[in-house]
């Protein structure tokens, strides 16, 4: 049945009417996970309409973005999506690098690539433990918290910072990883298939969390398209659909993978989505990590975009130049007076930047395209006709981030 | 179809009424307020872009060379073959108004809605065009480029409410 605006908005009028009645849910509600609010309205338990209100952590990164230059806006970048901080940043310096026209040294893409997957199993394990938590599994969560705390610790050995690495520079990395580094990388993707392992055993069969997701919130193929959707949503509803494979930026051309797609397009299915791109992404992470490139992880400092290191700096004038002109912010970088658009295929589906320079070293406007944003727009229809206890199970298979919702 | 194919269809229908530019790999089409809702909706009806992945607006008050102060963008995308165009738009003051595309794709409800927010460009033919990041009391557009970073004391004069009048 083709979803129509009027099923989401139009109420019955008359003595029907009567019987309606309004519940409020959130902005402070435990299922949540974030602040945000929805307004239902219910004939028993039975939901006719949902009226969404965001903004409650609306905090104004774009305008921030404004006034920030390139580097700086990292750590904004990194506070939108939290849950996959380095994925931001990627979409964010793929927007800014493809502005001014950098070409990065093959080990940065490798690692960039790492970090997005790592990114991808961390959104995909908070998002599947915490739509089992809301579903009275919480045993799933704890196991896929315990391999998320493993991810943290890798972030934290690579930037210095577990939850916002700000890990990312024009041009390159904040700095080069280590062996250790590789090791923990070597260890986590030996060690997460038996924890996934862990988690499918619980959940895929587990007759209590099929009942509560299957045929709930149902999203057809032409409604996921019409309605905007990308990533693990759209192609549970069977939109074939993937920027790594159909765009491919960064280093993606040289690994194997699958895309993982399902015809449902229920909230098992997005589930079940979500639960296999962890494993593609661990068969990324191995390709990446064992056939690492050697070499500089930040392009040229004569060309002028990326700091010099340390010694550079202090030891030759060239060095100290070049670190003086990119941090004084009347000098700075010169972008071209144009605009450009870049997307990535994020956890969470197409997170891209759109940027606009003036020709300094801040951008002129940076607007976020943000999945959440989205995503969440089309939660009104998924839920009209199901019962009040389904909104958990449609929002966590949603997977809406407030942060980057509002931003 | 890629897209000199897809300039050609253009230059069939609507002439020479639209101009084009590139940058990167972004490719852009430049149309006049008036025929944006045709020009996407033939290039959604005829072209194959079901996707309207993106729309977002700027402010170009400081911007040099600008000639139009509001900019709406419509990023589209052809599913089937992966093809991007960028769908470009200006408007003016006193009343920025843009025909809404919620008609076309109903993915623009809410992507229409933050751009009327921040810039309050209006979108004609809307069904339910009301702030969305912003409380509804809300009377500046803040991404405007007039309007100052910290704000104008919007925070600092919110209504205290006592307890007795509550």
């Amino acid at each position: 049945m083709p979803l129509e605006l009027a099923d989401a908005i139009a109420l019955p009028e008359g003595p029907e009417r009567e019987y309606l009645w309004t519940l409020n849910f959130g902005p402070q509600h435990p299922a949540t996970h974030t602040t945000l609010r929805i307004i239902l309205t219910l004939d028993g338990e039975t939901i006719v309409k949902a009226v969404p209100d965001i903004g409650y952590l609306h905090s104004g990164f774009e305008k921030l973005g404004e006034h920030l230059d390139y580097n700086q806006y990292v750590t904004i970048v990194d506070r939108k999506n939290y849950i996959s901080p380095v994925a931001n940043e990627i979409a964010w310096f793929a927007a800014v690098e493809k502005l001014m026209g950098i070409e990065l040294t093959p080990r940065c893409k490798y690692l960039r690539v790492i970090f997005n997957e790592l990114m991808r199993i961390h959104d995909h394990l908070l998002c599947c433990g915490a739509a089992a938590l809301d579903l009275g599994g919480f045993t799933a969560f704890l196991y896929a918290f315990n391999q998320k705390e493993k991810i943290y610790d890798i972030c934290e050995r690579a930037a210095g910072q577990r939850f916002h690495p700000s890990y990312l520079r024009v041009g390159g990395l904040l700095a080069d990883v280590d062996d250790i580094w590789i090791d923990m990388v070597r260890k986590f993707v030996r060690d997460f298939p038996k924890a996934w392992n862990d988690i499918v055993r619980l959940l895929n069969r587990n007759r209590i969390f099929i009942e509560r997701t299957k045929d709930i919130g149902v999203l057809s193929k032409e409604d996921a398209i019409n309605l905007s959707c990308t990533g693990p949503i759209a192609r549970a509803s069977g939109v074939v659909r993937d920027l790594r494979k159909d765009e491919p930026y960064l280093a993606y051309r040289d690994f194997d993978f699958k895309v993982v797609c399902a015809r449902e397009g229920d909230c098992y299915a997005r589930y079940l989505v979500r639960m296999e791109e962890m494993l593609e992404s661990c068969k990324i992470i191995h390709q990446a990590i064992e056939n690492l490139p050697p070499g500089p992880v930040n392009v040229d400092a004569n060309s002028k975009v990326t700091m010099p290191n340390q010694l550079a700096v202090y030891r030759s004038i060239e060095g100290l130049i070049h670190h003086f002109e990119l941090i004084m912010s009347n000098r700075q970088w010169h972008t071209p007076v144009e605009e450009v658009y870049a997307a990535i295929e994020s956890p969470n589906g197409e997170l891209g930047y759109y940027v606009i320079a003036d020709g300094s070293g801040v951008a002129y406007r940076t607007r976020t395209r943000p999945p959440s944003f989205i995503h969440f727009a089309v939660f009104p229809y998924l839920i009209v006709g199901h019962q009040i206890s389904d909104v958990v199970a449609v929002l966590g298979s949603l997977n809406i981030i407030a942060a980057e919702l509002d931003r | 179809m890629t897209h000199d194919e897809i300039l050609a269809k253009l230059h069939a229908k609507f002439g020479e009424t639209f101009t084009t530019s590139e940058f990167r790999d972004n490719r852009r089409i430049i149309v006049p307020a008036e025929r944006v809702y045709a020009v996407l909706e033939f290039l959604k009806e005829q072209c194959g872009f079901d996707m309207l992945v993106e729309l977002g607006g700027a402010d170009y008050l400081h911007y040099p060379h600008a000639t139009d102060r509001y900019g709406v963008w419509y990023v589209l995308v052809n599913t089937t073959t992966g093809v991007r165009l960028i769908v470009k738009t200006f408007t003016n003051d006193p009343e920025p108004t843009l025909p809404s595309v919620f008609a076309l794709w109903k993915g623009a409800d809410w992507m229409e809605r933050e751009v009327y927010d921040m810039y309050g460009v209006v979108f004609d033919g809307h069904p339910d065009l009301r702030r969305i990041l912003l409380p509804d009391e809300f009377t500046a557009f803040p991404l405007r480029k007039d309007y100052p970073m910290r704000g104008r004391g919007e925070r600092h004069n919110f209504p205290v409410i006592t307890r007795p009048e509550s």
